[in-house]
């Protein structure tokens, strides 16, 4: 089995796994960053979200053949402790139920508002329209994307 | 203020003095424990402490943990029972910890996460631990101080003495209260005096969750353990023949192929490999049961409401006279269809199990439940095997159920090692356990004023347990009543989801009422105002629910959302519902856009007595708004041949940012005791929202999923953003 070098969160990793290995499981089982989620494994969801050069992707549809040498982000590595400013966001709007999906909704909110810093509500509905939070707290990662936005300035 | 006595002499002897291993004395509590000898070992920094608490300690340094006992699915219980305890004990909540307390029946009563008891159950034992600790910490400083104990007052976990000056933190007192006997009557704060209960705080894992350190079900890696999946049944109905593993077992990473109970098992070393190992897997399936498809289901329910016998459930008076009597009547049939619960976070569960023990660590609602069927299983006394409950990504019911938890020992115990199951979300969707599908029969009889003197309801259901709930309003304030179900069994598993029942009768009966008001030409609230005054002058039979709180709401939501006035373009649907002893009244307003209906908003009026969190009782209220109207619009699960067809989030549509509605949510005020929210604001959804997709389109949405209804019932179309 091929033996991969990955960047993730700025280190080094070497994980010896076949090449149509998802990132996700490479991360979760092979690594042990379990702070990116399975869900539904098909690119439906959103809750595998990792950024790849700062572009938030699906994991669990990536194979780890094609990472190559981007860098990868997760959730561990958005901030040494919890202060990005989305992540202070979510907890200033106290954002998650179960808080299974909000890794996930986190990351793909975060390489959002790099590309958009000023989004309208129309634009952030479009970009969080593909994270699934079943619990239902659409209303609060809509607020806090917002408080995020404007802290970013 | 109001005082709570300690009857039991048991329970009177729950304060202990232990030290720490830093030297300190450690004062403890173990007010509700059934035996007060029994220990619970906590790991704490470098100190192994040995605590007898259920609920809290006081450490000399003044740190004072919380123990919450009951298991985290996302209903922010870790959060609000101890603001309940900080409340009575006057603690500064930024300086608290909390922890999550392990499984130990011993000392705690329902450690479950579901029915929204959680919180009727524990609010006055959490209150009286917290008073009781601040009591004798009052006595024990009296005594010091040797000051009167009227004379001192508590604040952010500070005593102080006012004519002196003096002040000192509880901890200074946590030896020396230790010592002290607990007093026969505990004094409790009278509501005006809370600054906790009923404010806004975060949850207390927040940080945890946001940077990925939360440890969920899936996220359980052990030394030496396995991993596995298990294949089960593809239809319902169908039984495992032979199973021919050697091509999957030649593949990468995959150590053994095992058969049990009808279900494969897959073993080896990472998710990924067994995904694919699985798919090499030669099963034969036989037929064991009728394989049913959702048209005979169809048929079944419409036989059932149509002619089938049925069992008596509540009748009142003389049913067959009122509806000769009535000058009008009106009759219309409901349809649900099975849906699965589809927690973000799959089922799963890790289990070790050894001859004569077991552990077992996993993600479950009802962790005393899967013990005690784990220990069944195995034929292990209770005590010899121990559920590990993390926190979990989602339940709404499913996670009641053990069958995940047994299939994990059960093949623990079969390979002989600790093995980690995880279902994929496919295993999760089409594995069984699903809200029953099921139809209702209503049918209302009017006087010549419109009064609705006759009501019966003829309810039907697959494997749905009773499908009625008779009691419920407007029975009591209907003179003749007749509510009959019958239960047709199926292969098909069912459980509890979310407001079980409720969640489709509520929103069904809701849309009925609707019609009744049309019928007899009333306003809908009006007409529900009517019923809940005829309710408390002349109750007809039980009342279970107390018609002053009933109408409260109705005005709040009325008042709220200007629900007599009319606006342009705007379309209203009223609903009100009382259920898990929670009153929500709800006004749905529907706009068109380019000729398409779409719900802009909901108001929610909400008595669920006092309010103990407010940010988790909103998250709640709003979520189950979100839930419900995701599940009327797009839920439903159909079967072909026992199969289900839909099996992962493309082909079964989940609610999503662009189509919620705003949620304003508004309380009544009052201090009666605090009732759950989990799960009672979700039920009257369907029906506010179905009240005004009929004024937006003139058509009836009697049955689920709304979305056939809408843009020539095609999946995808109709509510957008
Ligand atoms: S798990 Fe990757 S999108 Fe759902
Ligand atoms: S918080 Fe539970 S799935 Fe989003």
């Amino acid at each position: 089995m091929p033996m991969y070098n990955l960047n993730i969160n700025g280190k080094q990793h070497k994980a010896e796994v076949s090449d149509d290995t998802p990132l996700l499981w490479v991360l979760r089982d092979h690594l042990g960053l379990l702070g990116t989620k399975y869900a539904c494994g098909i690119a439906t969801c959103g809750a595998c979200t990792v950024h790849l050069n700062g572009e938030a992707i699906r994991s669990c549809v990536l194979p780890v053949s094609s990472v190559g040498n981007a860098q990868v982000t997760t959730i561990e590595g958005l901030s040494a402790n919890g202060e990005h400013p989305v992540q202070k966001a979510w907890d200033e709007v106290d954002v998650p139920q179960c808080g299974y999906c909000q890794a996930g909704q986190i990351m793909t909110a975060a390489a959002f508002l790099k590309k958009n810093p000023n989004p309208s509500d129309k634009e952030i509905v479009e970009a969080m329209n593909s994270n699934i939070c079943r619990c239902g707290t659409y209303h609060r990662i809509k607020d806090a994307v917002k408080i995020a936005a404007k802290n970013m300035k | 203020m109001s005082t709570s006595k300690i009857a039991s002499p048991n329970r009177r002897q729950f304060l202990k003095t232990t030290t720490l291993a830093g030297g300190g004395l450690f004062l403890s509590f173990d007010l509700f424990s059934k035996n007060s000898s029994s220990r619970m070992k906590v790991q704490s920094g470098e100190a192994d402490l040995v605590h007898f608490n259920s609920y809290l300690s006081i450490d000399p340094d003044g740190t004072v943990t919380i123990f919450s006992p009951n298991p985290e699915v996302g209903q922010g219980i870790k959060t609000s029972f101890p603001m309940i305890i900080a409340e009575e004990l006057d603690l500064d909540w930024k300086k608290i910890k909390v922890v999550q307390a392990p499984l130990d029946t011993k000392r705690f009563e329902r450690q479950v996460a579901g029915g929204s008891r959680s919180t009727p159950h524990s609010w006055k034992r959490l209150r009286e631990a917290g008073a009781s600790a601040r009591n004798l910490l009052l006595q024990a400083a009296s005594a010091q101080w040797k000051v009167p104990m009227d004379q001192l007052s508590t604040s952010m976990g500070m005593i102080h003495h006012k004519a002196t000056g003096k002040m000192e933190h509880y901890g200074a007192f946590a030896g020396a209260a230790a010592k002290l006997d607990l007093p026969k009557e505990i004094p409790l704060k009278d509501p005006s005096q809370f600054h906790t209960i009923g404010t806004w705080v975060k949850g207390v894992d927040n940080m945890e969750v946001f940077t990925g350190k939360t440890q969920y079900g899936l996220d359980i890696y052990k030394p030496g353990m396995k991993q596995a999946m298990i294949v089960r049944a593809p239809a319902f109905g169908l039984k495992l023949k032979s199973v021919n593993g050697e091509a999957a077992k030649s593949m990468p990473g995959i150590e053994e192929v095992v058969s049990f109970n009808n279900r494969v098992a897959i073993i080896g070393k990472s998710t990924w490999e067994i995904m694919k190992a699985r798919k090499a897997l030669n099963i034969e399936w036989q037929k064991d049961t009728d394989l049913e498809s959702s048209e005979m289901h169809n048929k079944i329910l419409s036989d059932m409401i149509g002619s089938g016998k049925m069992e008596t459930r509540r009748a009142e008076g003389n049913i067959e006279q009122a509806f000769k009597d009535a000058v009008k009547t009106v009759e219309s049939e409901f349809q649900c269809p099975f849906i699965p619960h589809n927690s973000m976070e799959p089922m799963n569960f890790y289990a070790d199990v050894r001859e004569d023990s077991a552990e077992l660590v996993g993600p479950t609602q009802n962790p005393e439940s899967a013990r005690n069927a784990v220990a069944r299983l195995l034929n292990l006394s209770q005590d010899k095997v121990n559920v590990v409950f993390t926190r979990m990504g989602g339940g709404f019911g499913r996670r009641l159920n053990s069958d995940f938890a047994l299939e994990a020992a059960e093949l623990s115990k079969l390979i002989k090692s600790p093995v980690k199951v995880t279902w994929s979300r496919e295993d999760d969707m089409t594995g069984g356990i699903y809200r029953p599908a099921c139809k209702y029969k209503f049918k209302a009889g009017l006087d010549a004023n419109g009064n609705m003197i006759a009501f019966q309801l003829r309810a039907a259901g697959i494997n749905s347990g009773n499908p009625s709930r008779e009691n419920n309003f407007p029975v009591g304030a209907i003179d003749h009543v007749l509510v009959e179900s019958s239960d047709y069994k199926s292969p098909i598993t069912t459980g509890p989801w979310r407001a079980p029942i409720t969640n489709f009768l509520a929103g069904a009966e809701q849309i009925f009422f609707d019609e009744v008001a049309e019928a007899a030409g009333k306003d809908p609230v009006a007409l529900r105002l009517e019923w809940v005054a005829k309710a408390k002058a002349k109750p007809v039979g039980k009342v279970l629910y107390e018609p002053d709180r009933f109408k409260a709401v109705i005005d709040l939501v009325a008042e709220k959302s200007q629900w007599f006035k009319k606006k342009k373009g705007v379309y209203k649907g009223f609903s009100v519902y009382f259920a898990h002893s929670t009153y929500v009244a709800q006004v749905a307003e529907v706009v068109k856009v380019k000729g398409k209906p779409v719900v802009k908003k909901v108001y929610c009026a909400v008595d669920c007595g006092i309010l103990v969190n407010q940010s988790g009782a909103l998250n709640q209220i709003v979520g189950s708004v979100v839930d419900g109207m995701g599940a009327a619009m797009y839920g439903r699960l159909t079967f072909k041949e026992g199969s289900p067809n839909e099996t992962n989030f493309d082909k079964y549509r989940m609610i999503r940012m662009g189509e919620i509605p705003d949620v304003e949510v508004h309380f009544v005020k009052n201090t009666i005791d605090p009732t759950g929210l989990g799960e009672p604001a979700l039920p009257p959804v369907s029906g506010a929202i179905g009240n005004a997709l009929y004024r937006a389109t003139g058509i009836r949405y009697r049955d689920q999923p709304f979305i056939d209804y809408m843009n020539e019932g095609k999946a995808g179309a109709g509510q957008n953003m």
